[in-house]
């Protein structure tokens, strides 16, 4: 598996077939150039459809109310921020955006630490039951959350977390995806490498922190990543265990929103502007590991 | 018994009882270090998953609203669901989505995919705005859709009465609801798909394309004979991944439409949801969802079972 996934062109195969005569060449080549530029076409339009929705929240959001219902126009004249001003009054959308974002940051780095540790325990250390722990771990991957939601719900109520940001971490503080997926990143560290180590002294923990966890970077990446996303998106929890505005996160906080304003438009889509932006901004700056980690899932 | 017949035995005695202790010594060093490195995670996955995961078991042999001490009913909860109606209707709903939705996915995916997989100007500004909306949150993507889609001043449906074309009622009219849901679920999706795809090509050999060539085979020839085959993997983690994901679908049809209008979209995990905490039959609700479950597991262990046929592994 190459180490860094590189999406560049794949070289031009190499003319291996001998010259055909100059008229077959010219017809092959105009044929050749209206598949291209269909094809182009196609991507663009694509493109259009994909960006489009994006640019028409933001539109939106700056229409007055009161246009709203004439019908759909792509040029506001007299744009307005009040559909900011309603939202910021009604849900404190700052601590909440800090929510979501603290969250997220929050239980990456813990299903890092917890997913890399048990990955080592797994792939390098013997003791009995090894096999059966580790199925038991791909047993809780196989439940999905709905099948959890009634007793956790109860469980946070009976620990009395119910509207904290522990609640909100705790179903993610690990998780047996990322356990599965680093544990075959360490198994296809060599073993000689631990080896070499251990006589030189060597124990787990530097062999752990020195040499496993620098080795098995891609697979981290795609981790953070699915672990990033997940706990951004993630609704249905936030939605059962979260009541407060101040511990709400930004799907249940827009969510909250629409409940209240079904029919204003301007103020449904400011608050999805104010969503947008962040993650798109992240997204940006970040673009070639998130697409790298995804890619990489895909090839296991 | 003279001394040296004594003290042989004895001798190995005492060697024998130091390296056991040295040994348990290391065998409880090594117990450390496997508790130092699991700890962190069992202990989560432990009280937030399995705990909660038998107590779901539990559960579903109760008739409970939560609040009220609970009452034992055996395997009714499940019996009742298995021969209701509306458990049917939600499951048909589900499946409905999945059929709607995987082949919208996975052909748009594929397509985007094999388009961008050749040289062409501004190709890393379109892989990328093709993934936007895989990082934006299903709630927003949801409420950008029902604005889109809003059947009296929407975009969309403004586009279509311009062009002529039928407006249909979208998410307030029971047919078109769930196609609303799925198409924004596609839209959100595609670029993921795309990436999957993306990456899966370029793990394709091109000398084998090149032989092909040379072979004499033409570029339709070649995709089926060649890509796909060679692309099955891809498509195979695809398919697995969005049948798991899009019978669990919720998000998008809570915020779309609520399950409605009058339980015309509504999906497991949505009846779940309602179940609990807006008629209080616990029960039930977890007895649904173990079905759920079962149902997913099912799915996925017959397309595990069933890769060898299609499959083509390097």
């Amino acid at each position: 598996m190459p180490d860094q996934l590189t999406l560049a062109p794949p070289p031009a195969p190499s003319p291996a077939v001998p010259p055909p005569a100059p008229a077959a060449i010219s017809t092959a080549r105009r044929r050749w150039g209206a598949l291209t530029l269909l094809r182009y076409a196609a991507v663009l339009a694509g493109a259009v459809v994909m960006l489009f929705p994006f640019l028409w929240t933001v539109v939106t959001s700056i229409t007055p109310e009161g246009s709203l219902a004439d019908g759909p126009r792509l040029w506001v004249e007299d744009p307005t921020t009040a559909a900011y001003g309603t939202l910021l009054e009604t849900l404190p959308m700052w601590r909440i955006l800090l929510n979501s974002f603290w969250i997220a940051v929050v239980s990456t780095l813990l299903q890092l630490v917890t997913g890399t540790m048990a990955a080592y325990g797994f792939a390098r250390l013997t003791f009995r039951g090894k096999n059966v722990v580790f199925a038991l771990y791909l047993a809780t991957l196989m439940v999905p959350l709905q099948v959890l939601v009634v007793p956790l719900f109860i469980e946070m109520k009976v620990l009395n977390l119910q509207d904290t940001y522990m609640a909100l971490l705790a179903p993610s503080i690990a998780s047996a995806f990322g356990v599965f997926l680093l544990k075959q990143a360490v198994e296809s560290v060599p073993r000689e490498l631990d080896e070499a180590a251990t006589i030189d002294g060597a124990g787990h923990l530097r062999i752990f922190a020195t040499i496993i966890v620098p080795l098995i970077r891609p697979a981290l990446a795609t981790v953070a990543v699915f672990a990033f996303m997940g706990s951004w998106n993630s609704f249905l929890w936030p939605l059962v265990v979260i009541r407060s505005p101040e511990f709400m996160t930004l799907p249940l906080g827009l969510s909250t929103l629409h409940g209240q304003f079904t029919t204003e438009w301007d103020v449904v889509m400011a608050g999805s502007v104010f969503s947008i932006v962040p993650i798109a901004i992240v997204y940006l700056l970040a673009q070639r590991h998130i697409i790298a980690g995804v890619a990489h899932s895909g090839l296991k | 018994m003279t001394a040296t017949t004594h003290g042989a035995p004895k001798a190995v005695a005492t060697t024998r009882h130091t390296r056991g202790a040295g040994s348990r010594g290391r065998a409880w060093r090594n117990r450390g270090w496997v508790l130092f490195f699991l700890a962190p995670s069992a202990v989560p996955l432990l009280l937030f998953t399995a705990v909660p995961m038998i107590s779901s078991i539990w559960v579903s042999l109760h008739d409970w609203n939560l609040i009220s001490a609970m009452r034992w009913v055996g395997l009714d909860n499940y019996t009742d669901l298995l021969t209701d109606e509306q458990t049917r209707e939600v499951f048909l709903h589900t499946l409905l989505y999945c059929a709607g939705y995987l082949p919208l996915v996975y052909v748009g995916g594929l397509g985007l995919a094999l388009a961008l997989n050749q040289r062409m100007p501004a190709r890393a500004f379109f892989r990328a705005a093709y993934f936007l909306p895989v990082v934006t949150s299903w709630v927003v993507v949801a409420l950008v859709w029902k604005w889109l889609l809003n059947p009296s001043n929407g975009l969309v449906n403004t586009i279509l009465g311009a062009l002529g074309l039928p407006e249909p009622g979208w998410w307030t009219d029971p047919t078109w609801a769930l196609p609303a849901v799925i198409l924004s679920s596609a839209w959100k999706d595609l670029g993921f798909v795309m990436v999957i795809m993306l990456a899966g090509l370029q793990a394709i050999p091109s000398d084998v394309v090149e032989a092909a060539t040379v072979d004499g085979a033409g570029p339709w020839q070649r995709f089926w004979r060649i890509t796909l085959p060679l692309l099955s993997p891809s498509t195979f983690f695809v398919v697995v991944i969005s049948l798991i994901n899009g019978f669990q679908v919720f998000d998008q049809v809570y915020v779309m439409t609520g399950g409605g209008p009058q339980g015309a979209s509504q999906v497991v995990v949505g009846q779940v949801y309602d179940l609990t905490f807006r008629y209080g039959r616990a029960g039930e609700a977890s007895a649904l969802s173990w079905i759920l479950f079962a149902v997913i597991l099912l799915i996925t262990a017959v397309q595990i079972r069933g890769q060898k046929r299609w499959v083509h592994h390097a």
